[in-house]
């Protein structure tokens, strides 16, 4: 802590805690100051949609200066709570920064593009420009939202069910090793999107030849790592559970595939990640719904503001599920807490 | 921790005999062979004690996982009361030198673990319990191993091997983790155990003075690979006293066995 010094340690008692809340208080305010700023800094954003009139034809300044100004005012009203809840006031310190930083990003970026035209137009539209997409837009996004939602949870789910069966099959058994090894060995490290002409043809909708894709990119990885994960599961856990009388099935369900799981799951991470890839690809060029569509088509007509949108939303969409995911791996996994660092 | 408990309600059942029957074993490493047991025969009686001693990597452990029926002998027959031991059975359970505890398991499933594989842990969940309290571990029973200390996690071991009400009960090392105040009551607990449950106990120590305390039988192996050099009979009732002038004698004789006795 930087505000004490090593003299105020030497201090006499009843001294050392009268500065002791000083600091404290000090430190406080230093957490509100960055409340009030951030307060200020999304009025300057408001103010500055305001400043003149705009460069083109955008229907949402209004509103977006107006949310902006909102925001400030939620922030100035959070900032005076904060000295008497200690709990908001720990809201506002954790986030003030960043809302200071994303406030004045969004303020250049406003007078940058709309006011003064800094950026060359089409190309670099306003914040207002993007908040038209979302309200002017929303159906046709929701749409693909969900279209890509279903596409992706499917091929996902298929994928991984598959490669988790085939990772403990091979772990397991030798016999299936001795056969499913070289295939995988041959075919698993081609990139899913090199079968989409083969797919797209072979398939008999494009819908299914994607979600056949989205299964392969996830297969891979949850099937090598599973099966990598019974295998170096440790021959003392199948001596205690074979001792006590376990039967083979025992073994697999409930020595293997529990020891295999921190495996799996960072296959399911890498196979999460593999799939979002071949998701955009396929949705560009074959299914017509869909996020990497909704861009496709947006680049079509050249509407940038468009394509920042959907991107915004699939970043949100890819976090979320990544976010999930680690939500599911706590779960399962909250005895590995304190066995490894997470 | 010396419990009322009994793990079963019923009259105890006797512990099964064991015959290792002139059992000779080696493994191959890298083309070579490696003998570990030459000849071994041992006789051991329904609900004996019977401990190991012998210098460290001479073949206990290996001769113990042959009677768990973890792997076959090379050549000779391993009996349980005259049946030929040809796999692992529940009831011939092992406790490990390593305690091996399932870490995804918390200290409760773990001890429920061979009443699990057997498929009996719906109508028997009083004896995970009972086994629990009897090692003193029944607060921790929501605990997930790697929040216990190595000694407690010994003691999980060992009660999950005698949950499953064993006829024989193998013990390699099993109180080597401890520290030595709750290694003198385990081995005061193990022999409470095994008069009132009656199985047959092998048991593996490095410690002769555990060995006496405990066993009734004290077999001494040679260097690997290993033969059984003596068979002593540990003439004192139960229970023994630490201090009794007649182990210590013995104590002399096997650490002479030993090639330690300039020590002595
Ligand atoms: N699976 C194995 N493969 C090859 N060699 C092995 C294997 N298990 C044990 N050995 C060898 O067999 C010998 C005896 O091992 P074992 O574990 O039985 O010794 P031990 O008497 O129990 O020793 P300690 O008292 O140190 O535990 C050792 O030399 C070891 O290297
Ligand atoms: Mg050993």
């Amino acid at each position: 802590m930087p505000t004490y010094s090593a003299s105020e340690t030497l201090d006499l008692p009843v001294a050392s805690s009268e500065r002791a809340g000083l600091s404290t208080f000090l430190r406080g305010l230093r957490g509100r100051v960055v409340g009030f700023a951030a307060s200020a800094v999304w009025l300057v954003f408001g103010l500055s949609c305001w400043w003149r009139e705009d460069l083109g034809d955008w229907s949402r300044t209004n509103e977006v200066a107006i949310g902006a100004l909102l925001i400030a005012g939620v922030l100035l009203a959070a900032s005076i709570a904060g000295f008497w809840s200690e709990r908001v006031g720990e809201i506002v310190r954790n986030r003030a920064p960043w809302l200071v930083l994303l406030g004045a990003l969004f303020s250049v970026w406003e007078v940058a593009t709309a006011k003064l035209g800094w950026l060359p137009l089409p190309f670099f539209p306003p914040p207002q420009a993007i908040v038209e997409v979302f309200t002017d837009d929303l159906p046709k996004l929701l749409d693909s939202v969900i279209s890509s939602i279903k596409l992706q949870l499917g091929g996902y789910a298929i994928g991984a069910g598959l490669g988790f069966i085939t990772g403990v099959s091979i772990g397991w058994s030798r016999a299936v090793g001795y056969w499913v090894h070289p295939l995988l060995r041959f075919i698993g490290p081609l990139p899913a999107t090199a079968w989409l002409p083969i797919a797209f043809f072979a398939f008999p909708s494009s819908w299914s030849a994607s979600t056949f894709l989205i299964a392969l990119a996830t297969g891979f990885p949850v099937t090598v790592l599973t099966w990598s994960g019974v295998a170096s599961v440790s021959n003392a856990y199948y001596d205690v559970a074979r001792t006590l009388g376990a039967k083979p099935s025992f073994l697999v369900f409930k020595v293997a595939i529990p020891a295999a799981l921190p495996h799996v799951f960072v296959g399911l991470f890498m196979g999460l990640g593999a799939s979002f890839a071949v998701l955009v690809v396929a949705e560009m060029m074959g299914v017509k719904s869909g996020l990497g569509w909704y861009l496709q088509w947006a680049q079509g007509w050249a509407s940038y503001s468009n394509m920042y949108a959907a991107l915004l939303v699939m970043s949100l969409l890819c976090s979320g599920a990544i976010t999930l995911l680690f939500k599911v791996r706590d779960r399962l996994l909250i005895w590995q807490k304190g066995v490894v660092k997470w | 921790m010396v419990s009322a408990l009994a793990l079963k309600q019923e009259a105890p059942l006797a512990g099964a005999a064991l015959d290792v029957d002139d059992v000779s074993h080696h493994f191959d490493i890298d083309g070579k062979v490696l003998p570990v047991l030459d000849h071994v025969t041992l006789n051991a009686k329904p609900g004996a004690f019977v401990a190991l001693l012998g210098p460290s990597g001479c073949g206990k452990s290996t001769l113990l996982r042959l009677v768990a029926g973890l792997e076959p002998p090379r050549s000779g027959r391993l009996l349980e009361d005259g049946r030929v031991i040809t796999g692992p059975h529940p009831s011939r359970v092992v406790v490990f030198q390593d305690p091996t505890l399932f870490p995804w398991r918390t200290v409760w499933k773990n001890v429920a673990l061979g009443l699990e594989a057997q498929g009996i842990i719906k109508s028997e969940r009083h004896r995970v319990d009972a086994a629990l309290e009897l090692v003193g571990l029944s607060s921790f029973a929501n605990a997930y191993p790697h929040q216990l200390s190595g000694g407690m996690a010994q003691r999980v071991s060992l009660a999950r091997a005698l949950v499953n009400d064993p006829q024989i009960l193998i013990l390699d090392e099993p109180l080597g983790k401890l520290d030595s105040l709750t290694r003198l009551s385990m081995q005061t607990e193990i022999v409470s155990l095994w008069q009132r449950n009656g199985f047959t106990t092998l048991l593996v120590t490095h410690d002769v003075e555990e060995a006496l305390f405990l066993a009734q039988r004290v077999v001494v192996f040679s260097d690997r690979p290993a033969r059984i050099k003596a068979d002593i009979a540990v003439d004192r009732p139960y229970p023994r006293r630490r201090g009794d002038p007649r182990l210590a004698e013995l104590r002399h004789d096997i650490l002479g066995l030993l090639g330690l006795d300039a020590t002595w």
